[in-house]
């Protein structure tokens, strides 16, 4: 469904020293600095995936957003999506994917959503009946009823956010790129703008592209992740695999009653991290010791009122792998 | 071209929202030529004619170039303001939809409150038609009209090739100025008044002479030789604009392999 080959890219950017002297010197004649943003990327993608494009700034996402999306010709390297090659058929390609830029707007500012829809249709050649249909699902699912008539410019974040994923999805796409999507929204409008991406990709089968920061959004909606740093390819793979990689270790806190009092409670296998009379923390090797074990050595010593068992949050395994690649 | 009325009606109400700012504007823009206008008057007032050219002739002159520059204003402006969108991004928008770039910056921007200029250029063209003695018929009607719609793409492939200078630029550049306002300068007078280079250069180079005092020619019945030939010097308007497009596309694939 798509696939990339071997694709790089580098630009030519040019080289500004600090100084007055410096900066009319560059008036005249520049010095150039290539920059490689990307390096021999290869992966492919099947239908009906949700992929988290995820990457440190600078390391090239965007720019394999925008040679995914047919703005940008690569050097090197050969891309096909649903058949196309993007920057070729540019607008028979586009035709079938919808793209959203979380930092800027496709609408029109100054006039009612509806308007820049409608605009869209015609845009697009949307049939009529197809764009009836759309739009009243997309109108249903994101919650669009009341923001239809309202200027773009009077809607907040979140209700500007929500239209403007109903705006690429107008036409239908097969594949939808989003580029950083819940970028300054407040947790109600996240967890509607995900709940969303994960029903049209369950029930319409849209395969989905997602850059962003945040680690939560990755863990909500990605089945996969891809990770880049500087123009590379770092890692491919599930979440799964990345938490069995680097997080066989679990934090395990107990609220209990009783125990000696005397003194931290001591278990084999486990390491203590903080305790006090009501609460003690341990930290737990899976990959040593079994979580249940642990938990019924606990339960002899005193009596368990509450037990939480975490495994390291996404965020510091990402660290770690940014940490291992030295990105 | 539907789509092209599509993108001017939502900008129009886009416009709209701002009705004080519009009227303001409007009202402006009706009295910026209005005093270059009168500064024409004020001369021939003075010295009779300009080398054998009469008030209302260099008038009509004068209202065909402003009327052409006042609708390209309106209606090419996209191509005008082109250094916007580059910087904001918005040019990546374009490229992820099925249409042609050209159409789609086209269709970005209009200026409606330059109907104000217009509104003045018509007046002006109205007033200059009525006290002189053309000996009307169908293809001097048609030549005028051809004068003002091919003056409209001079302007808008001016627009275009500075706009494409934006793709290695980015920042707009007033360059481009010289020749729009330079031009529409100049050719508000007839050109036979220049020196011979001028002459020459606003007629192979930016073929504003073309649109505009050649054509005008055979509208007054100054002209010798075969009318035909007159009659189709305003297409030299749509020989300008070709290789402009061509400028144009060359510049998109640039940003799209450069990516700035």
């Amino acid at each position: 469904m798509i696939s990339l080959q071997g694709i790089s890219k580098s630009f030519k950017v040019a080289r500004r020293a600090a100084g007055l002297r410096q900066a009319a010197k560059s008036l005249i004649f520049r010095e150039h600095t290539v920059v490689e943003a990307l390096k021999d990327i290869t992966f492919s993608i099947g239908e009906g995936e949700i992929v988290g494009y995820i990457g440190p700034n600078g390391a090239g996402k965007s720019t394999s957003i925008k040679v995914m999306s047919g703005i940008l010709v690569p050097d090197r390297g050969s891309c096909t999506i649903k058949g196309y090659t993007p920057w070729k058929e540019r607008t028979a390609y586009v035709g079938h994917i919808g793209v959203v830029f979380g930092q800027r707007s496709q609408l029109w500012w100054d006039v009612p959503v509806i308007d820049s829809f409608q605009l869209l249709k015609d845009i697009y050649r949307i049939p009529p009946d197809e764009y009836r249909r759309n739009l009243a699902l997309l109108t249903e699912t994101l919650d669009l009823g009341g923001l239809l008539e309202t200027p773009v410019r009077q809607l907040s974040l979140g209700q500007r956010m929500r239209c403007e994923i109903a705006a690429s999805l107008l036409h239908g796409p097969s594949v939808l790129f989003l580029d950083e999507p819940t970028i300054g929204l407040d947790a109600v409008s996240k967890l509607a703008v995900r709940d969303f991406i994960r029903t049209i990709n369950r029930e319409k089968g849209v395969t989905v592209i997602l850059t962003t920061h945040d680690m939560s959004d990755i863990e909500a909606l990605a089945d996969r992740i891809l990770l880049i740093g500087k123009g590379t390819l770092l890692y491919d793979g599930t979440l799964q695999q990345l938490r069995g990689r680097f997080g066989t270790e679990r934090t395990v806190t107990v609220d209990y009653r009783g125990g000696s009092g005397q003194g931290p409670l001591v278990v084999e296998g486990a390491e203590s991290v903080s305790w006090s009379p009501e609460r003690a923390v341990f930290r737990v090797d899976t990959g040593k010791t079994r979580i249940a074990d642990v938990l019924s050595r606990l339960s002899e010593q005193a009596e368990l009122l509450d037990v939480a068992i975490e495994a390291k949050p996404v965020e510091e395994l990402i660290v770690e792998l940014y940490r291992e690649h030295r990105i | 071209m539907v789509l092209y009325f599509k993108y001017l009606s939502i900008l129009f109400k886009s416009q709209l929202q701002y009705r004080a700012s519009f009227w303001l504007l409007t009202f402006g823009q009706f009295f910026i030529p209005f005093s270059v206008f009168a500064g024409m008057y004020l001369m021939f007032e003075r010295f009779g004619e300009l080398r054998g050219w009469t008030f209302y002739e260099a008038a009509l002159v004068f209202a065909v170039i402003h009327l052409a520059f006042s609708l390209s204003e309106c209606f090419a402006r996209g191509f005008d303001m082109f250094s916007g969108l580059i910087a904001s991004g918005g040019f990546d928008r374009l490229l992820v939809r099925p249409r042609s770039t050209a159409l789609q910056v086209l269709g970005s921007q209009f200026e409606f409150t330059r109907f104000g200029r217009l509104l003045q250029s018509a007046i002006v063209l109205v007033w200059a038609l009525a006290k002189l003695p053309i000996d009307w018929n169908a293809p001097r009607a048609v030549t005028l009209a051809l004068m003002v719609a091919c003056g409209v793409l001079i302007f808008t492939g001016i627009y275009m090739l500075f706009a494409t200078l934006c793709f290695w630029t980015v920042q707009g550049l007033e360059i481009g100025n010289i020749f729009t306002d330079g031009g529409r300068e100049m050719a508000q007078y007839p050109l036979d008044i220049y020196k011979k280079w001028v002459t020459v250069f606003f007629t192979f180079v930016i073929p504003f002479g073309c649109v505009n005092y050649l054509p005008l020619l055979y509208v007054l019945g100054r002209a010798h030789g075969h009318p035909a030939g007159y009659m189709a010097m305003p297409l030299a308007g749509v020989l300008f604009l070709l290789p402009c497009l061509a400028v144009w596309l060359i510049g998109v694939r640039h940003y799209r392999s450069t990516g700035s």
